[in-house]
């Protein structure tokens, strides 16, 4: 039987001169990595695991540049419309692309990755590591927005190609509108990829994903629908982020409307992401 | 390890468990399904929180433990934790990353016998070989203590006498190896010191003489473990 005052715990080095063993060569200080470079290692390690995923390069890049060159070549449906009535076609387009890439990595990609890595038990084994969870979520931040500039400048180049010539203004604008609408989707991500399971995240991931693009403002804007439909759709936060990206990249402008739109949606699933994520299945 | 109760629903997982490993040592912690085993080793690694009582590693608390702490302590999960789509190497040297003086990787590789499928990714290992990886990542920051959940669960006999091999070569070394089991056959092979679960209570504590006494650890372990397995 255990005698609590003798068993206080899992005693350490104090030990091992009692023993005569000799503990492994280690100093008490220093033994983890610093913070920069665990962070760091494991942000390119996802981010490198995304980018020689097949599957998700497919959502994440071919996707976006099928979309982007089959519009090009088309000339239905109409994209200029609204306050963009009378721009040039490709440059309507491409801020929509851009939107699409951003939710493929920030949203389906990272919910994808999250639900699987509950399931293997990946998060809790980082968790005990020195890494931990802090250093985790970090990481994959840094990922996202490494794997980011890779699409951002991929579609870019081969919009240019096409003829985009972006508001050179607006390019700052629209980064700080994709940071923003990254941020709003991968904590979406985090509703969905932290609560349900794996292959029910695996298929809603992706389904959200095709609606959005489908219907959700992003290729096209809201405005093309008849109402009401166009004021519902022009509140997700899909639509938010592709007219976000239309008034910098086309106007030069901000969209204010569209980032007061994007901050409720960041704060809602901010709450119920810290609500209801769990880091097992 | 003391007086740790936990609770999940109306469910007690832990009632009031009391019990620690020493460095240079292997402890067995040995009890049924359900017992409370692989509760413990999560309370100890930070994973879960005690609902009360105290717990200590290394003299800190390891419910939100710094990152030099968790540097000094090796864990293997028993759903082994590993991500599938890379390769087992690949993912060693990753891991290594996070302490400053890791574990010569190539060494542990060979010893493991990792490097026979270096080329294969997670997902497509057997069973025996992943628990061969995860055993590795638990070892790959020369922890002070290492937490083993069930490290020869599905191994073959070769398998397992080499993960015994390893684990008392880490003891050897100084580091106190804690290994949670449901075989007394293991807990007989590998423990110096033994600790007997049963529905969240310690049942036995001791050396492995002392727990098996006369009558061997088999009978022991039934008579301290019937009726309490749930």
């Amino acid at each position: 039987m255990s005698d609590p005052a003798a068993r206080a715990g899992v005693e350490g080095a104090a030990d091992d001169e009692a023993t005569g063993r000799t503990a492994p060569a280690a100093p008490a200080t220093g033994r983890a990595a610093p913070a920069r470079t665990r962070v760091l290692a494991q942000a390119r390690f996802e981010a490198v695991g995304l980018l020689s995923h097949g599957e998700q390069l497919l959502v994440s890049i071919v996707l976006p540049l099928l979309a982007l060159v089959a519009l090009a070549l088309v000339d239905y449906p109409e994209l200029a419309v609204g306050p963009w009535d009378g721009a040039r076609r490709i440059d309507v387009l491409t801020p929509g692309v851009l939107a699409l890439a951003v939710m493929s990595t920030a949203f389906t990609g990272q919910a994808i990755l999250l639900g699987f890595e509950r399931r293997w038990g990946v998060l809790r084994l980082l968790g005990t590591t020195p890494l931990g969870r802090g250093g985790l979520l970090a990481a994959k931040a840094l990922s996202v927005l490494a794997v980011l500039a890779v699409q951002l400048v991929v579609i870019g180049a081969v919009a240019a190609l096409l003829g985009w010539r972006p508001d050179p203004f607006g390019l700052v604008v629209a980064l700080v509108t994709v940071v923003l609408g990254a941020t709003v989707f991968a904590l979406l991500a985090a509703c969905l990829g932290g609560t349900l399971r794996a292959e029910a995240v695996l298929a809603l991931a992706n389904l959200v994903w095709v609606l959005l693009a489908a219907g959700g403002g992003v290729l096209l804007p809201a405005r093309v629908l008849p109402e009401p439909l166009a004021l519902l759709v022009g509140l997700l936060p899909s639509a938010a982020l592709g007219d976000g990206l239309r008034t910098a990249l086309v106007d030069g402008g901000v969209d204010l409307r569209a980032f007061l739109v994007l901050l409720l949606w960041g704060v809602l699933a901010a709450v119920v992401a810290r609500r209801y994520l769990r880091w097992s299945d | 390890m003391q007086d740790v109760t936990r609770r999940f629903g109306t469910v007690n997982a832990l009632q009031g468990l009391s019990w620690s490993a020493r460095a240079g040592e292997v402890t067995c912690v040995l009890g049924p399904n359900g017992a409370g085993k692989t509760t413990s080793v999560e309370i100890a690694t930070g994973l879960q929180r005690p609902d009360s009582g105290t717990v200590r590693v290394l003299g800190e608390d390891p419910w939100r433990a710094d990152p030099e702490h968790r540097a000094r302590v090796g864990v293997m999960l028993q759903d082994g934790g590993l991500p599938q789509s890379v390769r087992p190497v690949a993912l060693l040297r990753h891991l290594a990353r996070f302490w400053g003086r890791p574990a010569d990787l190539d060494a542990l590789v060979a010893r493991l016998g990792i490097d026979g499928f270096a080329g294969t990714t997670v997902r497509r290992l057997s069973g025996g070989q992943r628990q061969r990886v995860a055993l590795a990542a638990a070892l790959v920051g020369r922890p002070e203590v290492a937490f083993l959940d069930e490290p020869t669960a599905g191994l073959d006999p070769h398998s397992r006498r080499e993960v015994h091999a390893i684990v008392r070569e880490a003891a050897g070394a100084g580091t106190a190896a804690v290994v949670t089991t449901h075989s007394f056959d293991e807990a007989e092979r590998l423990a110096d010191h033994v600790v007997v679960i049963a529905s969240g209570r310690v049942v036995a504590d001791g050396t492995l003489a002392e727990v098996a006494g006369e009558d061997g650890l088999e009978q022991v372990y039934f008579a301290l473990t019937d009726g309490g397995a749930r």
